[in-house]
C-alpha cells in the first residue's frame, strides 16, 4: 500500500494553516460526532449491540479458514466464482484479468476502502479501461485526481466551492456550461453525467460491507444508490473485498447494520441496504451475468493471532476518526495513507511497514475517545501503544526518546538521585530569567516545544517531599 | 497503617503535583483528613510508570509498576489525585502485570485499594466538602480519568455539595491536547487541539476552570496565559479545601 507518512509533519502545518479544510473539519465533528450521540441515545440496547458485534467478530475471526471456505462454497453454489489473492498486486492483476475476459472497455465502481488500499482505479485506467468512481464524494475526489481524506465521506476536506470550481472545468466538455453553487443542482449534475456511465458500463465493481458465510451473500452499505446501479446494470459485478469481512449469518448481519450508520452518523440506518446472492438466475429481470468476488489478504492473515488481531474487527464505520481530536485538527490527507485517524494509524503499518508508517503510532494523545465510541470496542490506544513498542524494539523511533524513556525509570527506582535532581529543577525552574508573573514563555530543547504555543507555570518553591519534610511530615 | 489503623490512607503525589504544584498534594491531604483519615505518604515513590507504557517502553513501565505494587500494597487505601495515575494503578497494572505469576495478583488486589480523590471521597468516605466561596466554574474532563475510571460525576458531586455552580463546556469530554510528551512531539496540533479547549472555556463565561489533573491544567492554563485570558484553573481539590476552616498544611 502506498503511504506517505513519512511527510506527516509538513503535512499537518499545511493542513492547520487550511482555512476551508479546517471549516470542514468542523463541520464534520458538529455534523457526525452529534449525529452519532444523538442517535446513540435513542438505542437503549446500543451497548449490548456492541458487545454483541465484538463477539460476532471474534468468533469468526477465530474460525476464519472454516467461514472463509462456507462462503467460497456458497458463492460458488449460486454461480458466482471465488478469488484469492494474496496482496495487492495479485488482486489488481485478478481484477484486470476479469476486465478483460469479458473485453470491458468502460468500468463503473462503487465506494470501497479495498480499492483504494490496492490503488486499484489508476492501474485499470493505466490499461486502457475507463473506469469511473459512482459515489458522489468519490467522483469529486477522482475528478480532482485525489485521495479519499475520509473513510466513509471521501470528500469532506472539500467545500462546496471547490466542488462547484471541479464539476465546472470538468463538466464543461459534456456541455455544462454554467457554474452552478446549489449544493442540490450540484448533485443533480453529478447524477446526470454518472447516469450515463452507468448505462454505458461493461464491469461494475464494489466492494463489501460484509459477507455472509451462510448463504454466500455480499451486503452493501449505501447512501446514494450508486452501488445498486453499479452492481445491477453492468454485465458483469466484481466484488473486492477483505477477507476479515467475514459474518456467521443472516441474523447476525442485522446487529452490524443497527450499529453501523448509527456509529458513522447517528442514522437508524442508511439510506441502502443491499444483500446480492450470485449472477443473475434464470427469470430474473435484472442482474448481472458474471459474479466474483476476490478476496484480499494483504497482511491481514498475519494479524490473526498476534498483537493486532483486534483491529480486524473493524467494519470502517469512522466513529474513531470523526471524534478523534487529532484526526479533526489535521484532516485525513496528513495521515499520507488512505486509511487515516486511530483505525488508519493502526491498520496502515500492518499493510504498508512501520517505518514507513512513521509517526502514525505517535500522533496520538491517547485520550481513548476513539475506543470509546468504536463499535466492535477495539482497543485502539492500546494497539498504538503496541506499535510503539515495536518501533522501540526495532529502534525506528528516535534515540534521544527511547535512552530518555529508560533514564526516567532509571530515576524511579533511584530515589536519592531522583529526589537531588527534582530540587535542582526546581532551583532552576524557580530561577528561570524568561519570566513574567509567575509563567515562563521561553525554554531551550524539547521543552522549547511548550512553550512554542504555551507557557509554563513556575513551580512553587520546593518540592512536595521538601515542603513535607520542612512541614514535619513524616514519610512511612 | 494495615488493621492497625483502619483509617489511613496512602498518598500518591504523582511526580507533576511533587514538582510542579504541591499545594494540590496538600488540599488533598487537608480534604481526607476532614473526612476522617490518617493520611501517609509512603517513602519509596516517584513515577506511576506511564510514561514508559506510552512511549514504546513497556518493560519499564512493568519495572516500575511491580516497584509501586511493593510499596503501596501494605496499605487499605491508595488515594492519587490524578485520574491519569489513578489510571494506571487501577487500570494498567492489571493488564502490565497479567503474565507475572509473583505480581497478578497483588497487581489486582492493589487496584481494588486504589482510587482517584474524588471517587475515594465519594465512594469510600461518604464526604460532604464544605461550601466553598467561588463564582461560577466550568469544568474539564480529564480523557485518562473519565475513559479508564469513568471520573465523571465524583467531582460534579462534591462541587455541587460545596455550593459551587457548574457551567459545562460544550466539549467536555474531548481533548486538551495534553496527552503527556505528544504536546512536545507534536506541537502544533497540540496547540490547535489546546485552542478549541480554551474557546470553549471562554465561550462558558466562567472565571475559573477546575479539573482533576495537573498536567491537562499545566496545558490548558499556560495556553491560557499566553493568549492573555485570565481563567484561573484549579484543581478541584484546590478548590474545595478552601471550604475547610481549619485547613493547616500537614499537622503533627
Amino acid at each position: 500500500m502506498d503511504v506517505t507518512s513519512q511527510n506527516f509533519i509538513p503535512l499537518t502545518e499545511a493542513a492547520l494553516d487550511d482555512d476551508n479544510l479546517q471549516e470542514a473539519l468542523k463541520q464534520l465533528s458538529g455534523r457526525l460526532a452529534a449525529g452519532r450521540t444523538a442517535g446513540v441515545a435513542e438505542l437503549p440496547e446500543f451497548d449490548q449491540l456492541r458487545v454483541d458485534a465484538r463477539d460476532i467478530k471474534n468468533h469468526v475471526l477465530q474460525h476464519l479458514d472454516l467461514y472463509l471456505d462456507a462462503f467460497a462454497r456458497q458463492v460458488e453454489r449460486q454461480g458466482g466464482t471465488v478469488h484469492w489473492a494474496s496482496d495487492e498486486d495479485e488482486a489488481r492483476q485478478i481484477v484486470l484479468d476479469l476486465c478483460q475476459s469479458v473485453n470491458a472497455k468502460r468500468v463503473t465502481k462503487s465506494k470501497s476502502m479495498v480499492t483504494e488500499e490496492i490503488n486499484l482505479v489508476p492501474f485499470l485506467e493505466s490499461h486502457g479501461l475507463e473506469t469511473v468512481e459512482t459515489d458522489l464524494g468519490e467522483y469529486i475526489i477522482q475528478l480532482r485526481g485525489e485521495k479519499p481524506s475520509h473513510i466513509v465521506a471521501p470528500a469532506v476536506h472539500l467545500s462546496k466551492e471547490q466542488v462547484s470550481e471541479t464539476f465546472f472545468e470538468h463538466h464543461r466538455k459534456l456541455g455544462y456550461n454554467e457554474k452552478i453553487t446549489d449544493r442540490g443542482a450540484l448533485v443533480a449534475e453529478a447524477r446526470q453525467v454518472l447516469r450515463a456511465k452507468f448505462l454505458a458500463a461493461d464491469v461494475g465493481i464494489s466492494g463489501a460491507n460484509f459477507l455472509v458465510a451462510e448463504t454466500g451473500t455480499i451486503v452493501l452499505v449505501t447512501n446514494e444508490g450508486n452501488a445498486e446501479l453499479t452492481t445491477a446494470l453492468p454485465n458483469t459485478h466484481i466484488v473486492v473485498t477483505g477477507i476479515e469481512k467475514i459474518v456467521p449469518t443472516l441474523e447476525d448481519v442485522s446487529t452490524f447494520v443497527r450499529i453501523l450508520a448509527r456509529s458513522a452518523l447517528g442514522a437508524d440506518i442508511s439510506a441502502y441496504t443491499s444483500f446480492i446472492t450470485g449472477p443473475k438466475r434464470a427469470g430474473d429481470p435484472d442482474g448481472p451475468e458474471n459474479f466474483h468476488v476476490v478476496l484480499l489478504d494483504n497482511g491481514r492473515s498475519e494479524m490473526l493471532g498476534g498483537d493486532f488481531q483486534d483491529m480486524l474487527r473493524c467494519i470502517r464505520c469512522s466513529a474513531c476518526l470523526n471524534h478523534c481530536p487529532v484526526y479533526l485538527s489535521v484532516g485525513g490527507h496528513a495521515y499520507g495513507s488512505v486509511y487515516p485517524g486511530p483505525m488508519g494509524a493502526v491498520l496502515t503499518p500492518q499493510l504498508a511497514t512501520l517505518d514507513a508508517s512513521k509517526h502514525l503510532a505517535n500522533a496520538s494523545s491517547l485520550c481513548g475517545r476513539c475506543e470509546a465510541v468504536c463499535p466492535v470496542m477495539i482497543p485502539l490506544p492500546q494497539l498504538l501503544r503496541q506499535w510503539r513498542n515495536k518501533e522501540s524494539e526495532q529502534k525506528l523511533n528516535p534515540m534521544g526518546m527511547r535512552w530518555g524513556l529508560k533514564l526516567w525509570a532509571w530515576l524511579g527506582r533511584h530515589h536519592t538521585v531522583y529526589s537531588l535532581l527534582a530540587v535542582a529543577a526546581n532551583q532552576v525552574l524557580k530561577r528561570w530569567p524568561r519570566q513574567a508573573n509567575g509563567f515562563i514563555h521561553k525554554l531551550p530543547a524539547l521543552a522549547g516545544a511548550w512553550t512554542q504555543h504555551r507557557n509554563l507555570r513556575q513551580p512553587e518553591q520546593g518540592t512536595f517531599s521538601q515542603q513535607y519534610r520542612k512541614a514535619g511530615g513524616r514519610r512511612v | 497503617m494495615r488493621s492497625a489503623e483502619p483509617n489511613t490512607v496512602a498518598l500518591f503525589v504523582t511526580c507533576l503535583i511533587e514538582n510542579m504544584k504541591p499545594a494540590i498534594a496538600f488540599d488533598t491531604i487537608a480534604l481526607l483528613e476532614d473526612a476522617g483519615y490518617t493520611v501517609v505518604v509512603p517513602a519509596n515513590q516517584v513515577c506511576c510508570g506511564q510514561p514508559n507504557l506510552n512511549g514504546g517502553d513497556r518493560d519499564n513501565a512493568i519495572a516500575t509498576a511491580q516497584r509501586v505494587v511493593d510499596e503501596f500494597l501494605r496499605f487499605d487505601y491508595v488515594v492519587i489525585p490524578s485520574g491519569s495515575c489513578g489510571g494506571m494503578l487501577k487500570h494498567h497494572y492489571p493488564e502490565l502485570l497479567a503474565d507475572n505469576s509473583d505480581y497478578r495478583d497483588k497487581s489486582t488486589r492493589l487496584a481494588e485499594r486504589v482510587f482517584e480523590l474524588s471517587q475515594f471521597l465519594t465512594e469510600v468516605a461518604d464526604y460532604t466538602p464544605s461550601v466553598v466561596n467561588c463564582e461560577a466554574v466550568t469544568y474539564h474532563d480529564a480523557c485518562a480519568g473519565l475513559r479508564e475510571l469513568d471520573i465523571k460525576s465524583a467531582p460534579r458531586q462534591l462541587l455541587n455539595q460545596a455550593g459551587v455552580a457548574i457551567s459545562e463546556l460544550q466539549e467536555t469530554e474531548s481533548c486538551c491536547g495534553f496527552g503527556g510528551t505528544f504536546c512536545v512531539k507534536y506541537p502544533d496540533i497540540s496547540a490547535a487541539m489546546t485552542e478549541r479547549k480554551v474557546q470553549d472555556v471562554l465561550s462558558t463565561g466562567a472565571n475559573t476552570l477546575v479539573m482533576g489533573d495537573l498536567g491537562c491544567m499545566l496545558n490548558i492554563e499556560g495556553k491560557l496565559h499566553r493568549d492573555g485570558h485570565g481563567v484561573r484553573v484549579l484543581h478541584y481539590a484546590e478548590l474545595l479545601a478552601t471550604g475547610i476552616s481549619t485547613r493547616t498544611k500537614v499537622d503533627n
